[in-house]
């Protein structure tokens, strides 16, 4: 029972992971029918670019409390930045291209973002400073501690702001149209590579911040971490129904939440042969379920309505 | 007065084909000029390129004096040209108030957009009724009339329409024209393409006629709805 509940808020901690960098796929992939595979890479510049920031101002004496929404802030605006960049050089100029046009190129940036961040932060792991004492708290016999706690509540602050912007603004009202019918949009007055723009932004800026709750969480960022985490969110993505943003985020936290559990039970499952170093495989059984079972995901739609 | 419209020698095609081969064209403000033709004759490339979505091979497009040579789709808008596309264009997964709102998204003077919402749901009240509803569950009809008020929103100077009956049933298309008759008697200027040559060229002043690609007469309407030629090709008779 201990484990069980201890698996819960592991899984549900990084399911808002998931959640966060999954919306990226998924906004993208509603308004331009395309996936960003590397959107994986732009989770772990933003984890670099947030421990490089953190490691100078805490150098300089910068209180933690200060020194964390700061460098929190610089992540996410270099991110956007380099969402920006991404769209207008590897997926704007092939906009009415064959569809695996962007497709390679989306491999191509993520190969680049990953030999840079090698040669930028070189190939060892880089630890998160100890900032906060991480206060370990006791319920029903489970840990959890204060960083989980506010991975939890940022991610449900900011998947609530999402939706509120996507839904009650004018701007999510554009990005709506222009998911659905971007002829149309620009009849209206919508400046359509102006909100694809401002989509990748704000894909990237909850990259940026995931990426920075993953490495606060494990307590180490690597220029080699965006490639699992970006693979197993964009399982979220599709387990929840790519294209859909509710799905995105039931997505993520359930996958998050599979994994946990099964890490958790894979030993006394296969008696002890596989051990929770197997958890991995449990986002690409899922995978595959979902794409012979339902490749419309959970709460999508015909999948083969954008061809 | 001067022309809102003037189209020069417009040529438009797709890839190697032309579709638009040389038309000119002129709307006076105030009129209600139809252009019809056939299928495939290419009235819905010649709006598409008016309203900026098509990018003219060569000829020139002046609204209201200013050449549109290099205005983007999304710029004409706000100069005041609207189009209702061929097969309406709503936003099935938007709301019908939220489609309205769209309509209005060049502009930034919200007491005034709430006051046309208002009026909008005077014109159409239908689109009353409807409003918390997803656009995808309106009837075509309902569907036509609500892309003309989205339309309307914007407050356009000119307003074309892109076979507004198509599909509809007759009662439904009779409403539409009654309001196309509404909005012009307020002094719109509009282009209305039809295939419904007769309905098009009862209510509108001028007409155009339009066969693969070319302009192949004009005139007044009442000329237009008389002519042999038009009798014979598209009325029927
Ligand atoms: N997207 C397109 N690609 C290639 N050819 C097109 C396209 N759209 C229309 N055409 C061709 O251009 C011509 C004019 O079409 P269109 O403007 O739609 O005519 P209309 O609206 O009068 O029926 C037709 O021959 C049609 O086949
Ligand atoms: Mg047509």
């Amino acid at each position: 029972m201990e484990i069980f509940l201890q698996q819960i808020i592991n899984g549900l901690v990084q399911g808002s992971v998931y959640a966060l960098v999954a919306l990226g796929y998924t906004m993208v992939y509603g308004i331009l029918g395309l996936i960003n595979f590397a959107h994986g890479e732009v989770v772990m510049v933003g984890a670099m670019l947030a421990l490089s920031a953190l490691t100078a101002l805490i150098g300089w004496d910068v209180s933690p409390l200060l020194a964390l929404p700061l460098s929190l802030i610089l992540a996410m605006a270099g991110c956007m930045a380099l969402g920006y960049g991404i769209e207008r050089v590897a997926y704007r100029p092939l906009r009415h291209a064959p569809r695996l046009a962007p497709l390679i190129t989306a491999i191509g940036v993520s190969i680049v973002l990953q030999n840079l961040a090698m040669m930028i932060w070189g190939r060892e792991y880089h630890a998160f400073p100890q900032l906060i004492n991480n206060q370990p708290h006791h319920i029903g016999g489970a840990i959890i501690n204060d960083i989980q706690i506010i991975i939890v509540i940022m991610a449900v602050m900011i998947m609530t702001g999402l939706m509120l912007v996507v839904h009650r603004t004018r701007l999510g009202r554009a990005m709506r149209a222009v998911a659905e019918n971007q002829h149309a949009a620009q009849l209206m007055g919508v400046d359509i590579n102006r909100v694809i723009s401002i989509t990748f932004m704000l894909g990237s800026a909850l990259a940026a911040i995931a990426g920075l709750m993953v490495s606060a969480n494990y307590g180490l960022a690597h220029y080699y971490m965006g490639f699992m985490l970006g693979l197993k969110a964009f399982t979220a993505a599709v387990l929840g129904g790519i294209g859909n943003l509710r799905g995105a985020m039931l997505g993520g936290l359930l996958l998050g939440l599979i994994e946990s559990l099964g890490a958790g039970y894979i030993g006394d499952l296969t008696g002890g042969f596989l051990g929770s170093q197997y958890q991995d495989v449990f986002a690409f059984f899922v995978l595959i379920a979902v794409l012979v079972f339902r490749p419309s995901g959970l709460l999508g739609e015909r999948l083969a309505e954008r061809a | 007065m001067n022309n809102i419209l003037d189209v020069r020698d417009l040529q438009v095609g797709y890839g190697g084909i032309q579709a638009v081969k040389g038309i000119d064209l002129c709307i006076a403000p105030g009129e209600l000029v139809a252009l019809i033709g056939s299928n495939g004759a290419g009235k819905t490339t010649t709006l598409k390129t008016l309203a900026g979505l098509l990018v003219p091979g060569s000829g020139q497009i002046c609204f209201d004096g200013q050449n549109l040579h290099k205005v983007a789709a999304h710029q004409r808008v706000s100069m005041g040209i609207a189009l209702v596309p061929e097969g309406r264009g709503v936003f099935a997964r938007l709301s019908v108030a939220e489609n309205l709102l769209m309509g209005a998204y060049s502009r930034c003077d919200q007491d005034e957009i709430a006051a046309d919402l208002a009026r909008m749901y005077v014109l159409f009240p239908r689109l009353i009724e409807r409003k918390d509803q997803l656009a995808g569950t309106l009837s075509g009809g309902e569907q036509q009339m609500l892309a003309m008020a989205r339309a309307l929103m914007s407050r356009p100077r000119l307003l074309m329409l892109d076979e507004p009956s198509m599909g509809l049933a007759p009662l439904m298309v009779k409403k539409i024209f009654e309001t196309i008759r509404e909005v012009a008697a307020q002094g719109m200027s509009i282009l209305l393409v039809e295939q419904n040559a007769r309905l098009a060229l009862q209510v509108a002043g001028r007409g155009y006629v339009m066969e693969s690609g070319a302009v192949t007469l004009s005139g007044a309407a009442c000329d237009l709805l008389g002519s042999d030629a038009v009798q014979r090709a598209y009325l029927g008779a």
